[in-house]
């Protein structure tokens, strides 16, 4: 693991260094962070990770709405949590 | 702005069925093109790992792709439908931007998604689904170390929790719901198929002895911010256990809304469809999961089927018949993991069911229609568009089927340009 490409994304406006192939949804639950919060108020994190339950959406360079277990880590990428 | 791009034959999904389909297709045109939304081909079973790579079969059918013309297009989705003139019309979302892709014929491929059926603490951070830890153990989730139990139900269960295994995870307890006598006959059944077989056996290598056992499912899951706990029970008595990783659904649903939106009809286990994957709106096939959840191999032969008919050629007899023993194979698996009608009834008045607009059980008069319970409480008008709840509300209220209606995906108002607004608000 030591050995594996890194780079580096702003998760709600702080750094993070994160394997540089892995999906964003991957990126968030690694960091031991939830994904979003539901209407009323809980912590969620993904489901089915494939795109079908949404719970992992998250907005990605400033492109809202983007479901984060499909969309890999790029360096650079801005990612805010709809908090 | 008003593109549109034509192709002999449009392929949607790129898993194995629609590999198979996309590749045949190749050998009788060049104009082929595979849609898919994940971020390289190869669907869920051959989903590419991250670091790993592909599995062999995934490697085999993705190596075969490139060497064909077939033009794909990743991370797109198909979010409506237009037919009409002899030829239709796919409205395609792909980054932020919407894209027309035309053809007379089109392949669905579409798939299958877990059924996940709720039960107290289910939302919590770290409850997965199983074919779900998988993707995401594949897209990079690190799971060396962690307490996982995996529960539900279908052949997934044991296969994901050998693959958790393998990347170090400390897989505590495999819970399948069916009883000891359901899986001595799936057991029984496999001396038909020696490869399955096989397979299974590997799976069970890698699990602890005493990990897996049946006739009991996962109750509860117990934590403040994620989960921390889980009670497995087998109806009598309940047994507490540390677990950060919970991995756990109860079979798979086949994805047809994409077909219905065509027309085509369907029964509720999957799209209906002739002996050559021909579904019941012109134009259109359908093969796979969706058809009815029966297994790669079933795919991929449908995939192949549908490729040959798409382009004018008659699948032989033998392909057939390989065809049909493939789709047997899948009613075996429907009969052996069957629900028991615990795990219908493991939600609580006050667990979340649609977790997109978190509506509780107890919100929803069992007496109320898929409808009027979106229109009196909200279920299912959320994000996943009643994907998740409806599966499960289906069978817990016996409600019908959904209406497919577009957009399929939700789309951003901003990505609609020209033609491609007017489609998506014209006429359905």
């Amino acid at each position: 693991m030591s050995d594996r490409a890194t780079c580096s994304v702003i998760i709600d406006g702080m750094p993070f260094e994160v394997d540089a192939t892995i999906s964003v949804a991957a990126a968030l639950m690694n960091a031991g962070l939830h994904i979003r919060r539901s209407v009323t108020g809980e912590p969620r994190a993904a489901l089915c990770g494939m795109g079908v339950c949404h719970e992992c959406r998250v907005t990605i360079d400033g492109e809202r709405h983007r479901r984060a277990c499909l969309t890999a880590v790029a360096a650079g990428q801005v990612i805010t949590r709809d908090e | 702005m008003n593109d549109v791009t034509r192709f002999d034959v449009v392929v949607v999904g790129a898993g194995p069925g629609g590999l198979a389909a996309a590749v045949t297709a190749s050998a009788g045109t060049s104009s082929v093109a595979l849609i898919d939304e994940g971020a390289a081909p190869g669907g869920q079973i051959w989903r590419r790992d991250v670091h790993a790579g592909h599995s062999l079969e995934g490697r085999e059918w993705t190596a075969a792709l490139a060497k064909t013309p077939v033009v794909t297009l990743d991370r797109a989705a198909v979010v409506d439908v237009e037919s009409g003139a002899g030829r239709h019309r796919l409205l395609v979302q792909r980054d932020g931007r919407t894209m027309m892709v035309e053809s007379a014929t089109v392949i669905l491929a579409t798939g299958a998604r877990e059924l996940f059926l709720p039960f107290p603490g289910w939302t919590l951070p770290g409850v997965l689904g199983v074919g779900g830890a998988q993707a995401m153990a594949k897209s990079g989730l690190e799971v060396r170390g962690r307490r996982v139990v995996v529960s539900g139900s279908g052949p997934l269960l044991v296969a994901v929790a050998a693959s958790l295994a393998k990347r170090g995870a400390d897989v505590i307890a495999v819970v399948e719901q069916a009883s000891p006598g359901m899986m001595f006959r799936f057991g029984a059944g496999m001396i038909a198929k020696p490869r399955t077989a096989l397979e299974a056996m590997r799976f069970l290598q890698e699990l602890r002895g005493g990990t897996l056992r049946f006739g009991r499912w996962v109750a509860r899951a117990l934590g403040r911010t994620r989960v921390e706990q889980v009670v497995i029970t087998d109806g009598s008595n309940d047994q507490v256990v540390d677990c950060d990783l919970l991995c756990t659904a109860y079979g798979l649903v086949p994805n047809t809304e994409l077909a219905r939106l065509f027309g085509c009809r369907s029964r509720g286990t999957g799209i209906e469809v002739d002996i050559h994957q021909r579904a019941s709106i012109d134009g259109v096939y359908a093969v796979g999961e969706c058809v009815g959840v029966a297994g790669v191999e079933s795919a991929l032969i449908e995939g192949m089927v549908a490729g040959q008919a798409a382009v004018g050629l008659t699948p032989s007899d033998f392909v057939l018949r390989r065809r049909d023993q493939a789709r047997r194979w899948g009613r075996k698996l429907d009969e052996v993991f069957a629900l028991r009608p615990e795990v219908l009834g493991l939600a609580s008045a006050d667990t979340i069911v649609c977790r997109c607009e978190d509506v509780r059980l107890g919100a929803i008069d069992p007496s109320w229609s898929r409808r009027q319970a979106k229109l009196y409480a909200r279920v299912g008008m959320g994000a996943c568009q009643g994907r998740v709840c409806g599966a499960a509300l289906q069978r817990i209220h016996g409600w019908e089927e959904d209406v497919a209606r577009p957009p399929l995906q939700p789309v951003i108002l901003s990505a609609l340009t020209g033609s491609a607004a007017g489609a998506l608000t014209g006429a359905h």
